[in-house]
Parts: C-alpha cells; sequence; structure tokens
C-alpha cells in the first residue's frame, strides 16, 4: 500500500523534470522511462503489484482494492508525525472515510462463494421428460 | 480543450487501470492461490505461470494504457488534480466492473466501502 503512494509521487517528480509531452509526438512518452526518477516509481510500484497479486490470489477484486487505500492513510500519517507537514482538516477528513470504508469492507467476507450448479439430467431422462 | 483532452487522459486511466484489475483478478483466480503455489513449487516456476497466462498479460496491456495515459495528464495537469480524480473513480468503476464481469457479490457493504473511500481518497489529495 505504502510502496503504490510512493511510486505515484515519484513518478510526478520524474514528470515535471521531463516537461510537457507534446501530442504531435505521443511516443516521446516512453523516453520519460530513461528518467531515475521514473524509474524509481516503477520500481516501487512493481513492490505494490507483487503484494496485490497475492492478495487478488484468494480475495474478491471488489474487497481487495478498497482495502489497498489504506496506504493513503498510512501516507498521510507519515507525513504528519514524521515529516511534520500540515495536514488540515479536510484531509482528516478524508482519512475517518477512507479508515471506515476499509474498516467496513473488511468485516464482510474476502470471497464469492462459487454458485452451486444445476444438476444436468442424464441423457435417458432428458429424453423422458420431453416425450 | 487542454481541459477536454487532460480529462480524456484521466478517463483513460481509469478505463486502464479499472479494466486491468478485472483481468488481473480473473487471472489470478484460474491460477489459484499463490501461497498454496509457493508452497509446492519453486519461485520461478510460480513466477513462469503468472506470466503464461492469457488473462494476465490482457491485464498488462491495459495497465499500460493507464500507465502512459498517466504520464501524459500528469504532464499536462497538476498532480493534485490527476491523482486523486484517478484514483477515486477507479474505486466505484472497478466494483462495478467486478460485479459485471467478474459476477462478485458486491453487496451494500461494498457499494458503502467503494464510495466511502472514493470520497475519502478525494478529500485526501
Amino acid at each position: 500500500m505504502c510502496f503504490g503512494s510512493i511510486g505515484d509521487a515519484l513518478l510526478k517528480r520524474g514528470m515535471d523534470s521531463f516537461g510537457p509531452v507534446d501530442l504531435h509526438h505521443p511516443w516521446h512518452v516512453i523516453a520519460a522511462l530513461g528518467n531515475p526518477w521514473v524509474l524509481l516509481g516503477i520500481c516501487c510500484l512493481t513492490a505494490f503489484f507483487s503484494s496485490y497479486l497475492t492478495a487478488l490470489s484468494w480475495a474478491d477484486l471488489s474487497y481487495v482494492l478498497p482495502a489497498t487505500a489504506l496506504g493513503y492513510v498510512l501516507v498521510t500519517l507519515f507525513g504528519k508525525y514524521f515529516l511534520h507537514e500540515n495536514v488540515s482538516p479536510l484531509r482528516w477528513l478524508g482519512v475517518l472515510l477512507i479508515s471506515c470504508g476499509v474498516g467496513w469492507v473488511t468485516r464482510g467476507p474476502e470471497l464469492t462463494k462459487p454458485q452451486p450448479r444445476e444438476p444436468r439430467l442424464h441423457p435417458r431422462e432428458e429424453q423422458h421428460e420431453i416425450a | 480543450m487542454k481541459s477536454l483532452e487532460l480529462w480524456t487522459a484521466i478517463f483513460m486511466i481509469v478505463l486502464g487501470s479499472s479494466g486491468g484489475d478485472v483481468l488481473l483478478s480473473s487471472a489470478m483466480k484460474r491460477i489459484g492461490d499463490l501461497d498454496q503455489l509457493r508452497a509446492s513449487r519453486s519461485v520461478l516456476a510460480v513466477i513462469v505461470r503468472v506470466f503464461t497466462e492469457k488473462r494476465f498479460l490482457l491485464a498488462l496491456c491495459c495497465f499500460s494504457v493507464g500507465f502512459f495515459s498517466l504520464l501524459t495528464a500528469l504532464s499536462w495537469g497538476e498532480l493534485s488534480l490527476v491523482a486523486p480524480a484517478s484514483a477515486s473513480m477507479t474505486f466505484v468503476v472497478s466494483a462495478i466492473m467486478a460485479k459485471i464481469f467478474l459476477k462478485e457479490a458486491v453487496d451494500h457493504r461494498r457499494w458503502i466501502a467503494a464510495v466511502l473511500v472514493c470520497v475519502g481518497v478525494a478529500l485526501l489529495k
């Protein structure tokens, strides 16, 4: 969760130093992959991705995705208590809403139970039914 | 005009990200529990199994569209607009797509969580 948010911030830092992408030459955006900040951002996002894959292998997407939002809360708390950043009341409200959402979804089942299939009739029984 | 281009890029981020998530979730359910796979196979075998799953590769294509749309949107607009707009919408769009394509039981609990997180992320950025 933390890796995802840090990766996004690193990408923004990289794209700021890379400059705006020209609409007439959109493929120039590929050159941004050579930027060290963008590369570092991609490394962070890779770490996030492998953890995300493991979670998706045993839980529903509609369960995992809201739960990953807890990363935003952790980054805000990190900014407040370690970097001594100023967090506005509106952002604290955001933290509260995300925490409620994550707490709410994690109280439910993590995986949808497979629907039981209708038992298929034997071909002979099907013929009797048609007759 | 620039605003329309920016919102088109944000829409592409959401579509690429949510579409990728749905395909990824489907791929991982076909592969099975990764923790159990790791217990019986080597890490390399698990990586090969994941990377040979067609839906996983399709998911990567969707994420690539979303990623390059993100880079493009970040070069046009402020992070304070692009990040919350794309991130918050992704939670609701993914829940809708999970219900339609993955037939997940998205009950009232999950809808409320998706909306709470969506609004919370929008306020946070």
